[in-house]
């Protein structure tokens, strides 16, 4: 999946959690994207992220190295 | 032989409080006040003669057939429409009553035709009944009289005949139209000898605002109004009970058959979700399960370019466990997948998911769900703790205020729909938000008293707006919120809501509705009594639909209207099963009962039950199942029931995706334009054919019988155990009762259901378990099933799919009463002589300025993709909006459509695309080479013949 695609796709649900605190704002998105998304996309976005993470919002930013953190996937 | 009779007591039902005690035949009887000497007496077996009533409707008074004596009072009054009275003493059956029966039975007989007793295909109508039991032998009246035997019939309607020759202007037809469905489409028209039953301005029934409900057929006393198929093949012998495998309400029917030929469906009195009603699908539109476009023979192919070739059902399975197993060995265990369908029951679902889950061994199954309720899914569970409507569809009778808003419930949910016009027609009043004007708006004896025709995409802003005026002008419900809510959680909502920018002024700077309009809106809902929300696609196919879903919650919430009758949360399912198919686990992060895959608890239920470690981690979804193809890590999808290429959005991109698997599996009744990009065809079954439950959208579970033997030899069902086998994952179901067993066994809300308890209660409606052994028709009634209801900030984002001098104009999409959804169904029956393709709704300002003229083709251009159809200029849609349908794959509607989709479910954003219209000379490019294209895929090579 193209990472300008799953960019737009974090961004959006980092702006649905934005309406938020800030603190609660990360941990919903990060919550969300471990819960709703695939590990393959998930690996994809975090790629994104290590490779400097172009057009993500800074609450969508901040969910992934949180999620980058927490986290190890399984490979497949 | 067996039909299921029906006990029709001749009049409605009455609720009184008082016991009213009289004497019929000599037989003592205690009812409640109100009722007619005619039920009365039906509820102690006396059925009293009578032509023009019927416990369905109001009684009439017409006939005059069905007259009494009572003692001390004149004359021989109607039993009809008689009340009982204290101490009344009743005779049913006198010689004088019998010779004034007889008078009138031999009136009526003598204007009917004359093979009234002899033509066994109507032997079975009441007038005939009637005639019996009357004891009318002969008819002494000259036969040279004037009558109505030579006026024409009307033929107009493809699926029943009006033979006003055989017609007694009992009104009972009328008062169907009327009371039932509530269209108004029938009248008496002239006086005296010369009344007539007319439909619209005496206009055939094709022609006139006749909805083909079939309740004037189901009414009709007399065959004057009759089924063609009754006619062609003659009445029914016998019936099962069986559940429409149209639209999400669900209704009961009763599949009549002569010997093995399903003659009609006739809808099943006792009906808990449609009480007797119909619509013009399901009554009539099952001739597709007959249709000689099945396909019969599993095919095979190695690349989808080449001809379909029929082969036997062990070497079709065997083919397509070898290919999924080979993608697996090649690519990874998550290279295949499987998608469920909501046409499907519900064990046919769980089995699919099962068989993703512990076949495949990993959770890339999704369900087609994903593209239309999704949100509803995430929104409710998110607020309430469950993703479900909170309500029974009688729940309605109780509403004092209704808000539709997304929901077209006259097409989409026609049989609610009549029940939901019943209330308004009693005094309920209606509030509609949609950017069209739906026909409730205005309809015959309804009239909303408010119409928000928001612009597409701004759903959450006008909710919003409405909730920010509940809490503003302090019309929340304080004491609900104090006992039942989070209060944290509805403190900070409370902040945010009030906020100015939440107001109808800020939110009509985008919605384009009058603040002062939205405000009265929110005034009435608050505080006209019990409020309830019906919705539909119109709410979740956006980029905010989840969004949009929770803020329909928090404004229910606000204003205490959930837990108790006539309130409530209502999503209107599309399909039959939507509620079904999302419930048996087919989302990739859930199993069965909303329990999400990461919950050790809850997988290791279902590890003990099926002997297989279950991946923890969620699965792609729908469209990421394209996009994962397009990358390659995807090669293998195993499809039950759903024509992805013509229903999902972005075709350009749908179509890529498939094109890039290795081995995609269609499971259908149909070669479907999925079935293009195909290389294993499994031939399907119709609801007619198999065994299984369905769900509705109040959470009803269902029976679904098989009526008749699987056309090709399997039920759906079998498919997939046979794919399961072939596959190494032995699976050993003999009946689909076994598989709902399982899933009793496995889910906590389905504990309590059983085809054995189904069978006896009619239905249940989930959860159903030792709390609710006879399930739930309200939830949420003293607590959440969360706990405490869920207050979430709804921030208003309006969708980047934005309008532009490129693409000024915003299409929104939906369906219409006599298509369903891709229409492989209806498109299969004479419904498409109502709607034979898909026209694009455009106001008369917008055709003005493009030269556009009615009737005329046009282009339909997006960013996506671009389509030609035929313009319909009406000023149902808004200036700057134009609406279409996706039934007819000519169209393929879902060219224009984006990838854009909700931001929580990926549920795609259907009703808002920016597109172009322009005048155009027939079809476009794209889809005269899509045409091309489809005939070459579904080539069947003929058989080579043996040397």
């Amino acid at each position: 999946m193209s990472p300008e695609k799953l960019t737009r796709m974090a961004n959006e649900i980092a702006r649905f959690f934005a309406a938020q605190p800030e603190e609660k704002a990360v941990a919903g998105t990060a919550d969300h994207l471990r819960r709703f998304w695939d590990p393959r996309m998930r690996r994809q976005i975090l790629a994104h992220l290590e490779s400097g993470g172009a057009g993500l919002e800074p609450i969508a930013r901040a969910a992934l190295l949180r999620l980058r953190e927490k986290q190890s996937l399984p490979a497949r | 032989m067996k039909l299921n009779p029906e006990i029709d007591y001749g009049t409605p039902e009455v609720h009184g409080e008082k016991t009213i005690s009289l004497t019929i035949d000599g037989e003592k009887i205690a009812v409640a006040e109100g009722t007619s000497i005619m039920r009365a007496a039906m509820l102690r077996g006396r059925a009293i003669p009578r032509l023009c009533a019927t416990d369905s409707l109001a009684a009439f008074g017409s006939c005059r057939l069905c007259l009494v004596e009572i003692e001390g009072r004149p004359g021989t009054p109607a039993s009809c429409t008689t009340p009982v009275a204290e101490g009344m003493v009743v005779h049913t059956e006198t010689d004088r009553i019998g010779r004034l029966r007889r008078g009138i039975m031999e009136l009526y007989a003598s204007d009917y035709p004359p093979d009234w007793l002899s033509d066994p295909k109507l032997a079975g109508n009441e007038l005939f009944q009637m005639a019996a039991q009357v004891g009318l032998r002969e008819i002494r009246y000259p036969k040279d009289v004037t009558t109505h035997l030579a006026r024409p019939k009307d033929e107009s309607n493809p699926y029943f005949t009006f033979d006003p020759a055989r017609c007694i202007v009992c009104s009972r037809c009328v008062r169907a139209c009327a009371e039932t469905q509530g269209t108004y489409a029938l009248s008496v028209a002239g006086r005296g000898f010369e009344s007539r039953i007319a439909a619209s301005q005496e206009e055939s029934f094709l022609a006139s605002e006749c909805v083909s409900c079939g309740a004037c057929v189901e009414a009709c006393p007399t065959s004057a109004l009759v089924e063609k198929s009754v006619i062609e093949k003659g009445m029914p012998e016998r019936s099962e009970l069986t559940t429409c495998a149209y639209c999400g309400v669900g209704c009961s029917f009763k599949a009549e058959l002569r010997g093995a030929e399903v003659v009609r469906m006739v809808p099943w009195k006792d009906g808990q979700a449609n009480h007797g009603h119909s619509c013009v699908k399901g009554r009539f539109a099952w001739g597709y399960a007959m249709h000689p476009d099945r396909i019969l023979e599993p095919m095979v192919r190695a690349r989808i370019t080449d001809p379909w070739r029929k082969v036997s059902w062990e070497e079709a399975i065997a083919h397509a466990a070898a290919e999924l197993k080979r993608i697996q060995a090649g690519y990874g265990r998550g290279a295949v997948g499987g998608i469920t369908s909501s046409r499907c029951t519900n064990e046919e679902t769980f089995l699919v998911q099962k068989l993703v889950r512990a076949a495949f061994g990993n959770n890339n199954v999704d369900t087609c769900a994903r593209v239309c309720h999704s949100p509803t899914g995430y929104g409710l569970k998110t607020t309430f703790g469950t993703s479900a409507g909170t309500q029974d569809f009688d729940s309605v009778d109780q509403a004092d205020v209704i808000i539709v808003i997304g929901a077209n419930p006259t097409d989409g949910h026609p049989v609610f729909a009549s029940h939901m016009k019943r209330r308004l027609r009693q005094g309920a009043k209606l509030i509609v938000i949609d950017p069209r004007r739906i026909d409730l708006v205005r309809t015959p004896h309804v009239e909303a008293a408010f119409h928000l025709p928001l612009r597409p995409g701004t759903n959450v802003a006008m909710l919003n707006a409405l909730a920010h005026v509940v809490v503003t002008e302090g019309l929340e419900d304080k004491v609900f919120i104090r006992e039942r809510c989070d209060p944290e959680a509805y403190a900070e909502w409370r902040s945010f809501i009030a906020e100015p920018r939440n107001s109808p002024e800020a939110a009509e700077e985008f919605t384009r509705v009058p603040a002062a309009l939205v405000r009265r809106a929110a005034r009435l809902y608050a505080t006209g009594g019990n409020g309830a929300i019906y919705y539909g696609l119109g709410v979740t196919e956006h980029s905010q639909g989840s969004t949009a879903v929770i803020a329909l919650a928090n404004l229910a919430m606000a204003t205490g209207n959930i837990g108790r009758p006539g309130v409530g949360v209502n999503p209107l399912r599309g399909q039959n099963n939507v509620q079904g198919s999302c419930d048996m686990g087919s989302f990739p992060h859930e199993l069965a009962g909303y329990r999400h895959i990461s919950e050790p608890a809850a997988r290791q239920i279902f590890e003990q039950r099926w002997g297989v470690p279950l991946d923890a981690e969620p699965g792609l979804r729908i469209p990421n199942m394209f996009d994962a193809a397009l990358e390659g890590s995807f090669k293998g999808l195993y499809i039950q029931g759903e024509d992805i290429v013509q229903s999902d959005p972005d075709t350009h991109h749908v179509t890529a995706g498939l094109a890039a698997m290795e081995c995609v599996i269609v499971q259908d009744l149909f070669l479907n334009e999925t079935a293009q990009f195909a290389h294993v065809f499994l031939p399907g079954s119709s609801f007619l054919e198999k065994d299984g439950t369905f769900t509705n959208a109040e959470r009803r579970i269902q029976l679904v019988r098989r009526i008749i033997a699987p056309a090709a030899r399997y039920a759906d069902w079998e498919v997939t155990v046979l794919l399961a086998n072939a596959l190494g994952y032995p699976m050993h179901y003999t009946h689909a009762s076994e598989i709902m067993d399982e899933i009793a066994a496995t889910t906590p809300t389905f504990a309590g259901v059983s085809f054995e308890k189904l069978e006896r209660l009619g239905s249940v409606q989930w959860p159903c378990n030792d709390a609710a052994p006879s399930g739930t028709p309200v939830m949420h009634v003293e607590k959440f099933v969360r706990g405490r209801g869920q207050f979430v900030l709804t921030e208003y984002l309006p969708t980047e799919e934005k309008v532009g001098p490129r693409f000024p104009l915003l299409l929104t999409t939906g369906r219409i009463l006599s298509q369903y959804n891709v229409g492989a169904q209806t498109r299969r029956t004479p419904n498409s002589l109502w709607h034979e393709e898909d026209r694009l709704e455009i106001h008369p300002h917008d055709a003005e300025q493009r030269g556009v003229r009615d009737g005329e083709w046009v282009r339909l251009e997006s960013r996506a993709g671009a389509t030609a159809l035929r313009a319909l200029i009406t000023p149902r849609v808004a200036p700057g909006v134009v609406y279409t349908t996706f039934h007819h794959p000519d169209t393929q509607t879902n060219v224009v459509t984006t990838d854009y989709s909700d931001w929580a479910t990926n549920c795609p954003e259907y009703k808002v695309t920016a597109v172009q219209v322009s005048p155009a000379n027939g079809p476009s490019e794209w889809q005269q080479s899509y045409r091309a294209l489809a005939e070459r895929a579904r080539r069947i090579a003929e058989p080579v013949p043996a040397k």
